[in-house]
């Protein structure tokens, strides 16, 4: 059994239109429940829900400062490669473009590790495309040999693998895994992922189900925002959150957002998520979630990003450069980035922010001694 | 006239124990435990860098003035949990641990397997160790008798602010106890602290409920008062209306 077979128990289609169906009264049932089960979050998806956002984003608020305290985590992400053999129709390091690419050496990795680490992090987050040959099992094992005794936490969003292989990753101190489904549609997945290993939907969507049979502490979750229908994605996230932490009840799962934003020249948005769309997502899930760590990246713009804050988020990246080698050579590399960076700001000037709105920045929150 | 709070030869004034977990900013903490009146302070070693003096938690806590008690707060299992001691006795803390064995990131209950392996280790090792169980009164035994400092049962799941949920297993823990009963997680509002202590439980330990609050400071100073009170009934004879105030025997007494 994996999220699978869960998955293939429901239809994408009917669930559309049960979401799409549902009226106010719904909602303030849902809202009304002392605990909220699935049929309860279906509701809180609906265009209804729209008229109850303040409320919704009273109770997130809420329900997150309980659960989480004051406290914002913040982490680094370190682009180690953008080769990938993938094909997929919104991503810049799409194998079909015709880009610089680029992966770090460890000694360059190191660098890069070093300078994050002056900024004040001590949580990193390793980031590759899908190329095994070049950024193999033991690639990132050695770059881990290096970054550890920097960093006590060690984060991976990298080409799906292997139990045995994210055992060896493990043991190197990497105890958080990411993985995006993208979307949790099968057929529009098919439409999207045109080239490579990733067109196998199954293959990436049981990859957190390997990560947790295999032992990772974080396992991380999300939808990329705009391929589809979000108020069906987001169903399907809380569906695989609630899965993940009931079959790897060790595990702490969180759910990211990520957005795809309309831009001139770049792919398009099928179903553009306007920020009223994303707050109602966002609170949606943590009235459902309570348990659940919320992380938002720069892909936001800093306004936004500030507004999120206090309706659920509980991680953030801050400072980020998504091309490898981008913190020690900002102009130096041609290596292409992923995605535009939508917040500029240092990593200290957004822990200022933080402070303002009368949260604390945490820049650990772990020990290496947990496993070695 | 009460006795104090005396915690593996140590005597303490306050039967308040805070955590530090939540703040907005160590000012905000810094000002919460001063009001609190309390002398023991609990610091998550994961949080916390132990080598570095401008630490902001560890440099608000003056340890002239507070017991630093580390605790191992995200240790999934003995190993971990014994592994997070030993670092922070190596970086010059005290050696006394508040033990925590948490597998489940949900609810964070504490794993009674792992915690009493866990306790073994460290007891033999010379620590002193307060460990974090859920209200099960054979499992507060077993840690007695392996020589524990106390025993710290949940009210309720940590943060949960649900008060005392386990009020009979507790019942059973302090009728039992040779050591401190401090009633650990889930002490929501003032009048849960005062319910623990009214029961007879030697002291509480809050932090959520002071982190989170409009403003901690006050919340704390409230927390304090509510201790006081709980700890002033009990001794006013409240812990004795129970089962030893029923000793009259109105059916039998003409036989003596």
């Amino acid at each position: 059994m994996s999220f699978y077979d869960e998955i293939r128990r429901t239809n994408w289609t009917e669930i559309e239109r049960e979401i799409e169906n549902r009226t106010a009264a719904d909602v303030e049932s849902a809202l009304g429940a002392a605990a909220l089960n699935f049929d309860h979050f279906l509701s809180l998806l609906c265009p209804a829900a729209e008229g109850y956002l303040e409320e919704m984003a009273q109770r997130a608020h809420l329900l997150t400062r309980q659960r989480f305290g004051r406290t914002i985590s913040l982490f680094a992400p370190l682009y180690l490669s953008n080769f990938c053999t993938n094909r997929c129709a919104y991503c810049g390091f799409n194998s079909g473009n015709q880009i610089e690419r680029l992966a770090l050496t460890p000694q360059q990795a190191l660098e890069e590790g070093e300078f994050i680490h002056r900024l004040g992090f001590r949580n990193i987050l390793l980031l590759t495309g899908e190329a095994p040959k070049i950024a193999s099992v033991d690639y990132l094992a050695g770059i881990c040999d290096l970054l550890r005794p920097l960093f006590p936490s060690i984060g991976a969003e990298i080409y799906p693998m292997s139990v045995e292989e994210y055992r060896t990753l493990i043991a190197q101190g990497v105890d958080g895994l990411t993985v995006f489904q993208e979307t949790y549609s099968e057929e529009l997945y098919g439409r999207f992922h045109l080239g490579g290993k990733k067109r196998n939907y199954r293959w990436r969507l049981e990859t957190p189900d390997r990560g947790g049979e295999a032992g990772f502490r974080r396992i991380g979750l999300g939808a990329l925002l705009g391929l589809a229908n979000w108020r069906v994605e987001g169903f399907y996230m809380g569906l695989h959150a609630m899965y993940l932490m009931r079959k790897y009840w060790k595990s702490q799962v969180f759910i990211s957002f990520p957005r795809l934003r309309p831009a001139a020249g770049a792919f398009q948005p099928l179903h553009p998520v306007s920020d009223l769309n994303l707050v109602q997502l966002l609170t949606a899930l943590r009235l459902f979630l309570p348990d659940t760590g919320f992380t938002l990246s720069t892909r936001e713009p800093s306004e936004l990003r500030d507004h999120l804050i206090p309706l659920g988020i509980t991680s953030m990246s801050a400072g980020s450069k998504t091309d490898p080698g981008g913190y020690t050579h900002p102009q130096g590399t041609e290596a292409e980035a992923q995605f535009e960076i939508a917040d500029d700001r240092t990593p200290e000037t957004v822990a200022d922010v933080i402070r303002q709105m009368g949260y604390e920045p945490v820049w650990k929150d772990w020990d290496e001694a947990f496993l070695k | 006239m009460d006795e104090p709070l005396v915690i593996a030869g140590r005597t303490f004034r306050s039967r308040l124990l805070i955590g530090t977990g939540k703040f907005a900013s160590a000012e905000v903490m810094k000002k919460a435990i001063e009001a609190s009146g309390a002398e023991i302070v609990t610091v998550a070693l994961r949080r916390v860098n132990l080598d570095d003096p401008r630490d902001t938690i560890l440099s608000a806590i003056d340890p002239a003035k507070y017991l630093l008690l580390p605790n191992t707060s995200g240790a999934r299992d003995a190993n971990e949990a014994v592994r997070l001691a030993r670092l922070a006795r190596a970086a010059g803390c005290e050696p006394w641990i508040k033990l925590e064995v948490t597998p489940d990131p949900r609810y964070l209950l504490p794993d009674p397997v792992e915690t009493l392996k866990a306790a073994e280790i460290l007891i033999k090792d010379g620590f002193i160790v307060l460990p974090y169980i859920h209200a099960d009164p054979i499992l507060a035994k077993r840690l007695e008798d392996i020589g524990t400092a106390t025993v710290m049962p949940l009210g309720s799941p940590i943060g949960s602010n649900r008060g005392i949920r386990t009020r009979d297993a507790i019942e059973i823990i302090i009728d039992g106890a040779n050591v401190p009963v401090i009633v650990d997680a889930g002490l929501g509002a003032p009048s849960h602290a005062a319910e623990a202590l009214e029961m007879g439980a030697d002291g509480v330990l809050i932090n959520t409920a002071i982190a989170v609050a409009g403003d901690p400071a006050a919340m704390a100073a409230s927390f304090k008062k509510g201790v006081e009170a709980g700890r002033e009934a009990y001794l006013a004879g409240l812990g004795r209306a129970r089962k030893e105030a029923e000793a009259s025997s109105p059916l039998t007494g003409f036989l003596r």
